[in-house]
């Protein structure tokens, strides 16, 4: 009696009608919930394993040989290091997340605050910008690119990238800045300060939450792309890490354990940004798929 | 508030983006359009091909097996062409990912640790899409596979097969994968949506003695009306934009039994390396994605 008591302490009544049902719906509910991380526990279990114990499925457990070797073979593949790969994605995700933040910040509040004349066609430009194909912008950008002798480099990816986030920022960050009271400003303007002094002193300082969901959105966004890449770098000294994870498929026999360590190591920052962020990346999510 | 300064302090604030913006996207979407017509559009090098001017290319893709397959079509085998593949996949993935999404996020409101569930599903969202497709490929294979271990324990163990290697199961497999990714989605923007309900609302139809069921349809599906043609309008971009998911996994294949518009493109560019080609394979994804996006824009501006 007392553990069913405790079993329903949860329950609260409501549309789900007796304590009966509600149970029946938690259960439901968590065997959704487990089934669904069920591939992410399975290419853990194939990573942490050598790869003739996972032949006949990765939830068989005896034997249970714990080993890093496949993250070992997978860092420092001879031929796409992973390591590389991880430091790649990350030299390339920082400044394509600085460099449009700080722009797309500006324009942003003068998207949210000024008055000016082409206002509404320049905002609706970005909100077609944002839904916009990568395909579509990539032929053009990989010859300009050779053409300023920026193909295969860092940089040429960083500008693709920044730019491309710029559109989404600024829609997130104005929409962000419109639900900001005034009054601050309207004293600061009052007293003398300029359009720059007012942005810098008053209202960036105090649209931080926003700028940080804008920034973890951006970099997991750069972190997870795979197109830019695979068009703009072709030194596998260069590559980013999701690049490098289809090549390591090998030509006839897909190596899962090489491939099952790689997927753990390519997730495993967007997850960590995730988890440490996570109201800043849910909010930052939820801002960007609904209209506020 | 009417801001003071003049007009060039307050463009001041938009020129560092626009000039990216204009360089890195307007202007290549300018001229992918352009090159789709045999134009050259990128000064040093044409990379037309010295095809005459025209449209001849919409004419080429249009009549392309590999956009359009009438053969398959007739037949109802694969491959049936990209346009095809991502039109099925819409009609599968679309209503598959709305209705896990509605129920999903009603159930999880009502159960003890629903946010943590409810992360569980956004996972698919937070991984790159690189590595949903290998873990597609990773659960529908013949022996690594979850797909194939529930069909041993059900006791459909002749069915277990590596699914995404046949022509015939291909396309579908990360289809049903898509929905595993995207519905994180939809269970997401659907329970920010349910939230924003009053609760009085839904106690009161209690307290009249409505069950779940007119409680769901007649209050809360048309409260989400608008939140719905949202998730309508992005799950049907990500369905037409597929990409990461198919190249990682099957690379469009068997045979182009799971080749999309987004990979067509690509397939243009990098191995045949007939760039007029790729960008009206582009320009023809983007006219498809148009409306939707049209849709979108004016739900977010009117709402203004």
């Amino acid at each position: 009696m007392g553990a069913k008591r405790k079993l329903l302490k949860g329950y609260r009544g409501g549309l789900l009608g007796s304590p009966l049902k509600w149970l029946i719906a938690n259960i439901i509910a968590w065997t959704i919930g487990v089934l669904w991380i069920l591939p992410f526990i399975g290419i853990f279990m194939t990573s942490i394993r050598p790869f003739s114990e996972v032949v006949s499925g990765w939830w068989s457990v005896s034997p249970f040989t714990p080993t890093l070797k496949n993250y070992v073979d997978a860092l420092f593949n001879p031929m796409f290091s992973l390591l590389r790969g991880f430091m790649n994605s990350f030299i390339i995700a920082v400044p394509s997340t600085i460099i449009p933040v700080m722009l797309a910040a500006l324009a942003a509040y003068a998207f949210a605050r000024f008055s000016f004349p082409i206002k509404n066609y320049l905002f609706v430009t970005m909100l077609f910008l944002m839904a916009a194909p990568q395909q579509m912008t990539i032929i053009p950008i990989f010859f300009m690119l050779n053409n300023m002798r920026l193909l295969n480099t860092y940089l040429g990816l960083i500008l693709i990238h920044s730019s491309w986030g710029i559109p989404w920022i600024t829609f997130f960050l104005r929409n962000y800045f419109s639900m900001l009271p005034k009054e601050l400003e309207e004293i600061a303007r009052v007293d003398g300060a300029t359009n720059r002094q007012i942005f810098f002193k008053i209202v960036l300082p105090i649209s931080l939450p926003g700028i940080i969901s804008a920034s973890v959105l951006q970099f997991a966004w750069v972190w997870n792309d795979f197109f830019f890449a695979l068009m703009l770098i072709f030194d596998p000294n260069k590559m980013v890490i999701t690049q490098m994870l289809p090549r390591l498929k090998g030509q006839y026999q897909i190596d899962w354990g090489l491939l099952s360590s790689g997927s753990v190591l390519a997730m495993i920052v967007p997850l960590i940004v995730y988890i440490i962020f996570n109201k800043y990346y849910m909010g930052g999510f939820r801002g960007w798929a609904m209209k506020k | 508030m009417k801001a003071r300064g003049s007009i060039l302090s307050k463009f001041s604030f938009l020129i560092p983006s626009f000039i990216l913006i204009i360089i890195f996207v307007i202007y290549p979407i300018v001229a992918t359009i352009i090159l789709s017509f045999n134009i050259n559009p990128v000064p040093g090098i044409d990379i037309t091909k010295g095809k005459p001017i025209g449209a001849e290319n919409y004419y080429e893709v249009l009549s392309s097996f590999k956009f359009i397959n009438r053969h398959g079509l007739e037949t109802l085998s694969f491959p049936m062409g990209a346009i095809i593949h991502n039109i099925i996949w819409i009609a599968l993935h679309l209503p598959l990912t709305i209705i896990l999404g509605l129920l999903l996020a009603t159930l999880f409101q009502h159960v003890k640790g629903g946010s943590i569930i409810r992360s569980f599903i956004f996972l698919g969202m937070v991984i790159p899409m690189i590595v949903g497709g290998l873990l597609i490929q990773f659960s529908f294979d013949k022996d690594l596979g979850v797909v194939n271990l529930f069909l041993k324990i059900t006791g459909l163990e002749w069915a277990a097969r590596s699914w995404t290697i046949y022509p015939n199961t291909a396309l579908f497999s990360l289809i049903l994968g898509s929905v595993w990714l995207w519905t994180g989605f939809t269970v997401t923007i659907y329970s920010a949506g349910l939230a924003s309900i009053p609760k009085e609302t839904i106690e009161a139809a209690i307290v009249d003695g409505a069950d779940f069921k007119t409680i769901l349809f007649k209050i809360i599906v048309p409260q989400l009306k608008p939140v719905t043609i949202t998730v309508i309008a992005m799950t049907i971009l990500w369905d037409l934009k597929i990409f990461d998911i198919v190249y990682a996994s099957t690379l469009g294949g068997p045979g182009g039994a799971s080749m999309v518009l987004a990979l067509l493109m690509y397939d243009y560019f990098a191995r045949v390396q007939n760039y007029p080609m790729a960008a009206t394979v582009a320009t023809i994804l983007t006219i498809v994605i148009l409306p939707v996006v049209v849709i979108w824009v004016r739900m977010i501006t009117r709402g203004k």
